[in-house]
């Protein structure tokens, strides 16, 4: 018989440390969907997303009942749509998001991610269009999130994209100003994305990947916290293992609900994606992770290294608990997501430059966070130079999300509500990079890419 | 295919018979049960053996949360695979 303990301990986790699987994923290939009539191409990627995704929730549901596991979210990543968009290439791309959306809407998803570009080198057929377009097609549709990869560590940083996504950012604040800039929300500016990503808004479905494929992202930041609560006077050794202890407990748990899901769904299992991802409800939260180990609030000095231990941390617990570990994996840090980031925002201890250092050690990057609406789009490029850089340097994936708040000023607030929860809006360093965006070209790869 | 059933609350009587009554009345076999009254906490877990139960998962799980409910007992029961996952490498 298993151990009473053992059982109450799960139990415990579950009802009142926020246990859960966030999200399953599957991923869908749109390879063969091109087609260079884009009503065609758009039916056939209706038709393949409603067939393949058909039993999707339903089967979410059933493993979340007979397990006792929250599962979250059901969401699909499909291929980068600017490669289905290149056989078009006079058509505006914006269809293929209605066709995504729609077909979300079918299938019960609450997300859809693959709006997607790859132009880390340059700009290849489709790619600009559909850049172009990302601020209508996130204004116009509820449910799809874009993505745009920037940079990466084998190819460098395209600084033509840089200056573009800054605008474009802020053109998906503006096309969306009535509704908290949402569209701003639902697109994410990566270097070094992962093709395996469960998470939205970033995630999309690789082109080395398997034509479906079913990814599970965990969650339980509540759970590491309450597991440090027990140890107090534990040295910094220790408390490390307490989270290694912990992650691993977690993954199993996505373990199971992936290779389940993909047996009922008849799938191939691919990653499991071992990341503590914050919700604004309390005691979910990763900031109240680096409180407990001792910072009188997440941004003190300090959180750098505490979150350095966290996510390394998790990622060895976790990795020996699933056979296939991918994704993003590692610690989240979203502002507006987190109660812990939120009040350490509000009471002025975490700044965005704070931030900027964390990501060098977190498992992604800047993420929801409202920067004031007067914010002009070259001082946006330049954050996201400056977070791609992070991302290149040290081969990790980094990522920007800022909402630019139309409207508003540092000091006020934007209300996104759900999981996306709320944000104060962050001062950020006035004086110009104009210039250096301006020039365009291409940062070149660093050294740390010549590994053959 | 085995579940754990949970029964977490303040101890009073009729807890086990209650439980009990509705596995027999849903032909799910008890295995094994094991509970301790830590003060006056009562914690129960029976192992039982659903292969034969003439309700969804769905239903029996609803079951056990309303009598929970009605006599402000937190019950649950879980896929035992859950519990062999997490614990056991």
């Amino acid at each position: 018989m298993l151990n009473t303990n053992d059982i109450l301990e799960t139990i415990k986790m579950i009802q009142d440390e926020n246990l859960d699987i966030r999200t399953i994923t599957m991923g869908i290939s749109l390879l063969d969907c091109s087609d260079s009539d884009i009503d065609k191409a758009c039916a056939k990627v209706y038709d393949k997303i409603c067939r393949y995704a058909e039993n999707l929730v339903k089967t979410g549901e059933d493993i979340e009942a007979e397990y006792g596991i929250p599962i979250i979210n059901k969401r699909i990543s499909v291929t980068p749509v600017a490669m289905i968009a290149a056989a078009c290439p006079d058509k505006n791309p914006v269809k293929f998001a209605h066709a995504l959306d729609k077909a979300a809407k079918a299938v019960g998803v609450n997300f859809l991610g693959g709006y997607s570009a790859l132009v880390q080198k340059g700009f290849g057929p489709g790619d600009y269009g559909l850049i172009q377009s990302i601020p209508q097609a996130l204004a116009e549709t509820e449910r799809v999130c874009s993505s745009v990869n920037i940079g990466s560590t084998k190819a460098g940083i395209n600084m033509d994209a840089v200056a573009k996504m800054g605008h474009i950012v802020r053109e998906c604040a503006e096309l969306t100003a009535d509704n908290n800039c949402f569209g701003a929300a639902k697109l994410v500016i990566f270097c070094n994305a992962p093709e395996d990503n469960p998470f939205m808004a970033g995630a999309f479905h690789g082109v080395g990947e398997p034509d479906c494929v079913i990814n599970v992202g965990v969650s339980g930041p509540g759970v590491v916290r309450a597991a440090l609560a027990q140890a107090p006077d534990a040295n910094i050794t220790e408390v490390a293992d307490i989270v290694k202890r912990t992650a691993f407990k977690i993954t199993r748990m996505g373990q199971l609900v992936a290779q389940e899901a993909s047996r009922r769904l008849c799938v191939p299992f691919g990653i499991v994606d071992l990341s503590l991802a914050p919700t604004p409800a309390v005691g979910d939260s990763v900031a109240h992770i680096l409180e407990e180990m001792g910072l009188e609030s997440c941004g003190a000095h300090g959180t750098t290294a505490c979150l350095a231990l966290l996510n390394d941390a998790v990622k060895k617990g976790g990795v020996m608990a699933s056979s296939h570990v991918g994704g993003l994996s590692g610690a989240f840090i979203p502002v507006s997501e987190d109660a812990g980031m939120i009040d350490a925002a509000r009471c002025g201890a975490l700044s965005l430059t704070k931030l900027e250092a964390m990501t060098a050690v977190c498992s992604v990057g800047l993420d929801m966070i409202a920067v004031p609406g007067d914010t002009p789009a070259e001082i946006i490029s330049a954050i996201l130079a400056d977070e791609a850089a992070i991302g290149m340097v040290n081969s990790k994936t980094t990522a920007i999300r800022l909402i630019p708040a139309i409207g508003k000023q540092q000091g006020e607030e934007m209300e996104f509500g759900g999981l996306f929860g709320s944000s104060p809006i962050m001062d950020v360093n006035r004086y110009s990079p104009a210039k250096f965006i301006s020039r365009g070209g291409r940062i070149p790869a660093p050294l740390q890419s010549l590994k053959n | 295919m085995r579940a754990v059933i949970t029964v977490i609350g303040k101890d009073m009587v009729g807890i086990l018979a209650g439980v009990s009554n509705i596995c027999a009345d849903h032909k799910v076999n008890i295995i094994e049960v094991t509970q301790s009254i830590m003060q006056d906490m009562f914690a129960m877990i029976m192992m039982v053996d659903i292969s034969g139960a003439n309700i969804p998962f769905a239903d029996l799980s609803g079951e056990l949360s309303e009598f929970g409910k009605k006599n402000a007992l937190s019950v649950h029961i879980m896929h035992e695979d859950i519990f062999n996952s997490m614990h056991r490498i």
